[in-house]
């Protein structure tokens, strides 16, 4: 076996490769990591992600370009909402933070604001962290770091991660601090945006574990982050504590569960590559090349989920569905197996998946029978 | 889902069509809706861009916001929206019909019918997702306790008249689309996906051109390549050919067509605000018009398609007949519009940001009843959605194939029939399980007795318990019969709430206690400089 230090760079090759010549590696963000985590079976969005490649621009090159896309609208008004939140050195985001989380220490007056400017993510990630030791030693101190850079290990590949900002306590301890733009509203905020941005701040939680690890004091990591949003209908920043222990530990699972990228990469034919430059035939080649689990929720969450759905489709797969449907069929994986079983002209009557769905079309068509004798009886 | 649904959905996949999940309609349907059909700028907060609203499919009213993010822009669609919105809604208020109402005589304490309006009729809002439903809650909100200036000369930024009723109407249709059954406001993706299975997931099914696609694929086309079409097509220009059905618009669009036409309007207004005489106002004026009616365009080119889409949809299920309890609970609503009219017109002031514990627990229990009471009623009404009960054990249909005529065992017998039912299905009976068949309309109850010839034998034996009449013997047809078809479910078919409330002033300390004082009216949001709305 080769020493690791060999081992991780002909990884890092062989990555290069996949993503193919002359082509920069995307940086995997937190959103994408939550997105990941949630479908953790996904291989094709392990390598994909593993290895860099930009799978808005491989969609296009496939024929099923993505629909992501920010309004400038939305872009512009969550920066200057950031601006503003993070205004005067970050007086108001410490005030909140004090007030939502920390009542019982000093009032924040004077915080450090360390400068994380480096060359490089690796540069950012050394600078944040020694900024972080400073800031936990120099304790009975507010700190803000705003824009810290956070090394994540994920299958095998680190992800650097930025998040909006993070807050050193007086007591040492650390909080993650998440800006957004929908409003907060009468104290409540739309459920499904808060809980990805609950998502999306357990990665930054658990990154920040792993520095707070190797540091000798071994500081607090909070799982209450600050969540901070405007307030109501105006662009006043107001702030809640939301707890986030349970999706850092789902997040702390999946990730742990994700294959290896190195054993995808071992399982993938000699010169896969997946530059955009690549005729679509060759580019589709080298995608089915690695199994993935579609399945709707990926519409919202994945680039690919277009041209995986169409495959998905061509294969007449069930779980295009919905994973539920999946669950309730037992065995039968697809469309065609599932309508022979119904009909009674294929499957095992001892099965109670295939008795159940039996039963199911017979008491369908005699409903739509009664219902209206004018609509014929399902095929 | 049911493994109905889930197989009408496989059904759906293999036909490349929708297939009926519902036999029946199961929602009212107005004679004349209000269809609204609003577009929000990203990133605020419930800024609206535009709308097309109005009665008349062929003539909407279009409705823009030229610089989204202008307050008194906003408030004159919002005054003009009012001038639409409220005119219809008034046209309901008036024609009411003579009705009953049991409530408690503050002196005697006691239960006494009283005589009350009811609207003889209701309004119908429409909008075409279920986000519009959440966007109609957020104007509510955002305008029901903005002041006028006739309110409060003293108020800053002051709204236009009849802005802050609307709000309170919208408020009021967007808490009345929580109750499950109700239609004063309907989400057309929501009310075609409960009648029709598509050959995709219910998440794709929130689309509403892809749903349309699937359950009326125009010419000839399979379902599946119509609604993938719907979802992605764009044209040359790189824009989506059915827009999305909104509030929130295609990113694409916002960048390549509305930003360039926004900061075209800005610079004309600027251009016209710095005009120096009569001659150049009046010539930057055409120009602040014409970038005024290109946003204008802009908007109904996105909101058009959409508006035929709803109506499209209306067509597809006025098809279909209506439920025979769909009238029963749009009587509900028609008290719910009913009881609003009376307490807009008391004076009373807008509906709080926070409901109290009374109020909440109230609100809360009616949302259950009526759920249990739709569940209930979809599966009377419709033979479908019966079958899905049928299969999931909570009810049975079955051949009568003896009836024996048995006594209760009192001082003075009334009739207790047994009647013995063949059966398929396999539902879940308990000891002296209660189960309920339709008579009339009215529900008949029997007790389960036992299995004739064992669980597997299919052969159920009833005792009936009541609606036989006051004599020895029971009334005509009130008795199941040899030979008969029946279905009795193992669900109540008028399902009770649970125990009442204690009255407001009996309100314990753990929610707050009784309500204290006169309840002060709540204070207008606090207007900012950068107040957006």
């Amino acid at each position: 076996m080769p020493p690791p230090r060999t081992r991780e760079k002909a990884l890092r090759q062989r990555l290069a490769e996949l993503r193919g010549p002359e082509v920069q590696a995307k940086a995997l963000d937190a959103r994408a990591l939550a997105a990941l985590a949630a479908n953790p079976g996904c291989r094709r969005r392990a390598i994909l992600d593993g290895a860099g490649v930009d799978k808005a621009v491989l969609a296009d090159a496939l024929g099923s370009p993505s629909v992501f896309g920010q309004s400038q609208f939305a872009f512009v008004r969550g920066n200057a909402f950031e601006a503003k939140v993070k205004a005067d050195g970050g007086t108001e985001l410490l005030r909140l933070a004090h007030e939502k989380l920390d009542r019982a220490a000093e009032p924040p007056a004077g915080a450090h604001v360390p400068d994380l400017t480096a060359q490089g993510p690796h540069g950012r990630t050394a600078r944040t962290e020694l900024a972080l030791r400073e800031a936990t030693e120099a304790a009975g101190a507010w700190t803000l770091l705003d824009h810290p850079m956070l090394a994540l290990d994920v299958a095998g590949s680190p992800a650097f991660l930025e998040p909006d900002a993070v807050v050193v306590h007086p007591d040492g301890s650390w909080t993650v601090v998440e800006i957004k733009s929908f409003p907060m509203l009468d104290g409540a905020a739309d459920p499904a945006k808060v809980g990805a941005a609950a998502r999306q701040s357990a990665v930054y939680v658990l990154a920040l574990e792993q520095v707070a690890a190797r540091l000798e004091s071994a500081p607090r990591v909070r799982h209450r982050i600050l969540l901070v949003c405007p307030k109501d209908f105006s662009n006043l920043p107001t702030a809640s504590a939301v707890d986030v222990r349970k999706q850092r530990a789902v997040t702390a699972r999946q990730l742990a569960r994700l294959t290896r990228i190195e054993e995808i990469a071992d399982t993938l034919p000699e010169g896969t590559c997946f530059s955009p430059e690549l005729p679509a035939e060759r580019l589709t080649e080298a995608v089915e090349s690695v199994p993935a689990s579609y399945a709707p929720e990926c519409l919202s969450a994945c680039e690919l989920a277009f041209h995986c759905r169409d495959r998905s489709r061509a294969e007449g797969a069930v779980t295009r569905l919905g994973r539920p449907v999946r669950a309730e069929l037992g065995g039968l994986t697809t469309v065609g197996d599932v309508l022979a079983a119904a009909r009674g002209e294929a499957g095992d009557p001892d099965d109670p998946a295939v008795a159940a769905l039996r039963r199911a079309a017979a008491l369908r068509a005699e409903a739509l029978a009664t219902a209206a004798p004018e609509v014929a009886p399902c095929p | 889902m049911s493994l109905i649904a889930t197989l009408a959905r496989l059904e759906a996949v293999s036909t490349g069509r929708a297939q009926p999940a519902a036999t029946v309609r199961h929602r009212h349907l107005s004679e004349r809706p209000l269809v609204f059909v609003p577009l929000i700028t990203a990133g605020e907060a419930g800024a609206p861009l535009g709308a097309l609203v109005g009665t008349d499919r062929d003539a909407p009213r279009l409705l823009a916001v030229p610089q989204p993010r202008d307050r008194d822009l906003r408030f004159a669609f919002l005054a003009e929206l009012a001038d639409v919105v409220l005119p219809y809604l008034d046209g309901f208020a008036d024609a009411v019909e003579a009705a009953e109402r049991s409530e408690t005589d503050p002196e005697t304490g006691k239960r006494v019918k009283v005589e009350v309006e009811l609207c003889a009729d209701a309004p119908q809002l429409i909008v075409p997702s279920r986000a519009g439903i959440d966007l109609v809650r957020l104007l509510g909100r955002s305008t029901r306790f903005r002041r006028t200036a006739e309110q409060d000369p003293e108020a800053p930024f002051p709204a236009p008249p009849r802005v802050p009723l609307l709000g309170r109407w919208l408020t009021h249709f967007g808490e009345r689309a929580r109750v499950p059954g109700s239609s004063l406001l309907l989400a057309m993706s929501d009310v075609l996906a409960r009648h029709w299975a598509t050959g995709q997931s219910s998440l794709e099914d929130q689309h509403l051109g892809a749903l349309l696609a699937w359950i009326d694929p125009p010419g000839g086309r399979s379902g599946a390549q119509a609604a993938r079409e719907a979802e992605l097509a764009r044209d040359a220009d790189g824009q989506l050919v059915c827009p999305p059905a909104g509030p929130a618009t295609d990113p694409a669009f916002d960048n390549k067509l509305l930003a360039p036409a926004i900061e075209r309007y800005d610079r004309a207004r600027t251009a016209f605000a710095a005009a120096e005489d009569g001659l150049e106002a009046d010539d930057r004026l055409g120009a602040l018009t014409a970038a005024e009616r290109e946003i204008r365009a802009l908007v109904e080119s996105r909101t058009r398609p959409t508006w035929d889409a709803v109506w499209r949809g209306l067509d597809l299920l006025a098809e279909l007949p209506e439920g025979v309890r769909v009238e029963e609970r749009w009587t509900r609503d028609r008290w719910s519009f009913t009881g609003h009219r009376d307490r807009v017109l008391a004076g009373e002031p807008p509906q709080p940001r926070r409901d109290d514990a009374v109020t909440a627990a109230n609100k809360l229990a009616t949302r259950e009843r009526e759920q249990a009471r739709l569940e209930a009623q979809e599966a009377l009404d419709d033979p479908l959605v019966m079958a899905a009960r049928r299969l999931s054990g909570e009810a049975f249909a079955g051949e009568v194939v003896d009836v024996v005529m048995a006594y209760s065992e009192s001082r003075r017998p009334s009739p207790r029939p047994l009647v013995t039912v063949r059966t398929d299905d396999r539902p879940h009976l308990g000891e002296r399980a209660r189960a309920y068949r339709s008579l009339g309309g009215k529900p008949q109850t029997a007790e389960f007795v036992g299995y004739e010839a064992g669980p597997e034998g299919g052969l159920l034996v009833l005792r009936v318990l009541d609606k036989m009449g006051r004599g020895k013997e029971p009334e005509e047809g009130s008795v199941p019969e040899k030979g008969d078809r029946l279905c009795f479910t193992l669900f109540e078919h008028e399902p009770r709430g649970g125990a009442k409330l204690p009255d407001p002033e009996e309100t314990p300390w753990t929610h707050g206690g009784p309500p204290g004082e006169e309840a002060v009216p709540e204070p207008a949001d606090p207007v900012t400089e950068e107040d957006v709305l």
